[in-house]
Order: C-alpha cells, then sequence, then structure tokens
C-alpha cells in the first residue's frame, strides 16, 4: 500500500522544550569527528562573538529526528523506520545555536508522492526558541520501501 | 589557518578537501549521539532484508563530515547560512578495520546579489559521487 497523500498537512510537534547542553555539544562533535574548539570551549566560541559554545551544522537533526520518530512510530501511517531511506536534507539556519538554547519544533509532511515504486515524503520542520524566535528550518525528504514479498 | 574573507575568495575558490574513513563504530556512534537508531547503519541482517548490500552510513553523518569541510574553512562555524545534500548513492560500510573512505571537496562558484558565496560541496566513495547537488551558501567578511 503506498503512502496515503492524506498525510499532507499533518504535524507533529515538540512535547517539552529541547535543552540545549554543552556536553550534548561535545557529544555530537565527538560522534562526527569534528574538532572545532566553537563546539567545545566557550572561550573560543566568545572569541568569535557567540555568547557559548555553538552547535555544529547538522545539529538541528537532533529535533528535526525526534520529530521524524514520531513520524515513523505513528501507527496510522504505515511506516517502519528500518524501510526508511534519506533522500534529500537542507538547512537554512537564521541564527546560530547556542549552548543553553531551549529549542521546539514542528514538522510538517508537505508533499507525498510515488517514485519507482516507493513512496517520498518531503518534510518541513520549524525550529524556534521557546518564545517562537526562530532558528532553523530543517527540510528533509525520506523515502519509504514497502515490505517485499 | 587565515579566515576566509571576501578580499581573498574568488569564484573558483577551492576548499581544502577532507577525506575521511567511516567504520561501523563511528555509526554506532552517530546513532547515540543523534538519535538516529535506524538498524540499516547497524545491523546487516536488516541491511539485508530491505535490499541494501550492507549497512550504509547515516546520510547525516556524511554530511556531517562535508559539514566539517565547510567550517574548517570557514573557521566559525556560523558564517555557515544554508547547507543541502541530495543522497544520490549509499555509502556501504563493510565490517572491517579499515572501513570504507569518503573524500568530500568544495569549490566557490557564486556569489548572490545578497553577498552570500555559494560553495558545491562533492563526496565520493570508491570512485563514485554520493552528494547530488550539495551547496552551502556561507557569509564573508
Amino acid at each position: 500500500m503506498p503512502v496515503d497523500a492524506a498525510l499532507v498537512g499533518r504535524t507533529y510537534s515538540t512535547s517539552v522544550p529541547y535543552e540545549v547542553g554543552r556536553e550534548k555539544i561535545r557529544e555530537f562533535a565527538d560522534a562526527v569527528g569534528d574538532p572545532n574548539p566553537a563546539y567545545r570551549d566557550p572561550d573560543a566560541a566568545r572569541a568569535l562573538g557567540h555568547p557559548d559554545v555553538v552547535a555544529p551544522p547538522t545539529f538541528p537533526i537532533v529535533v528535526a529526528f525526534s520529530l521524524l520518530n514520531q513520524l515513523f512510530t505513528d501507527p496510522s501511517t504505515g511506516l517502519a523506520l528500518h524501510r526508511v531511506a534519506h533522500a534529500d536534507q537542507r538547512f537554512a539556519y537564521t541564527r546560530p545555536i547556542h549552548s543553553g538554547d531551549r529549542l521546539v519544533g514542528t514538522l510538517t509532511i508537505e508533499r507525498v508522492r510515488q517514485v519507482a515504486g516507493a513512496d517520498l515524503i518531503s518534510t518541513r520542520t520549524e525550529i524556534t526558541g521557546v518564545d517562537g524566535d526562530p532558528v532553523c528550518t530543517a527540510f528533509a525528504s525520506i523515502v519509504h520501501r514497502e515490505e517485499t514479498r | 589557518m587565515s579566515v576566509p574573507t571576501a578580499g581573498t575568495v574568488e569564484l573558483g575558490t577551492e576548499l581544502p578537501p577532507l577525506t575521511a574513513r567511516i567504520r561501523r563504530s563511528d555509526l554506532v556512534r552517530y546513532a547515540g549521539a543523534s538519535g538516529d537508531f535506524n538498524p540499516i547503519h547497524w545491523n546487516p541482517r536488516v541491511a539485508r532484508e530491505v535490499g541494501l548490500p550492507d549497512v550504509i552510513a547515516h546520510g547525516m553523518y556524511t554530511m556531517a563530515l562535508g559539514a566539517r569541510m565547510l567550517t574548517d574553512w570557514l573557521v566559525d562555524p556560523t558564517r555557515l547560512v544554508e547547507y543541502s545534500v541530495r543522497f544520490v548513492r549509499p555509502v556501504v560500510v563493510p565490517d572491517t578495520d579499515e572501513g570504507v573512505e569518503v573524500r568530500f571537496g568544495g569549490k566557490v562558484v557564486d556569489k548572490r546579489d545578497d553577498g552570500l558565496y555559494r560553495v558545491d560541496v562533492t563526496a565520493e566513495c570508491g570512485g563514485e559521487k554520493v552528494f547530488g547537488a550539495a551547496r552551502a551558501f556561507v557569509r564573508l567578511d
């Protein structure tokens, strides 16, 4: 069964704000093997004009992926995480993410279409501070393959 | 290395390339740090069941390596204003100590009216492109 086009417009939101911490930024930077001191050393970040350590460019995926996970585990969608592959990703940054930020996000399913026997699902996640100030928009498209028989 | 500026960068400027080696353990670590526990990135049985030759790297992991090439050059990572990648081919990560090598490159190709520079990003594994239409927009002083 192809994914239902009626999913378009459905949204998923963070239930509690994501609080960005220095150690999580360091853990993420270590995991992607990026030694930039701006991710680890508050003084190095301040020397660049930032109030505290900043997050690496792909860090917003931590918030966005938690929302994608809501989509994948939503029984009404028929999706399964292990049948998903990432097709494309775009980040548009409004301002840097710092340690101490409290972030919320809303993922919207923008488009669903069938390509070569698989479903291509395009999503947009708006990530803001708790006051609604824009931080980053993350666009992700994922391919979902049907179970083979 | 010196910080790139509008005075030193021109169209055609190439970024210092980055070569990275990806091993299974990197994917497990990335899964934990990112929250993406899709088993196709660490479980060969599940990867084969869904038609993949073996475990593949998270697209977001390779995208992060490309980001590192960009921000190594920019020094201040927040000069990156926009970054996008199409994942055109999976990076298969064998169960070996050597893992697999991915090479990243970047080139300044445009300066927009709003002053942002466009950098086109390439990623190659085993002689094949793994990124399509990968680009970044960066702010330089």
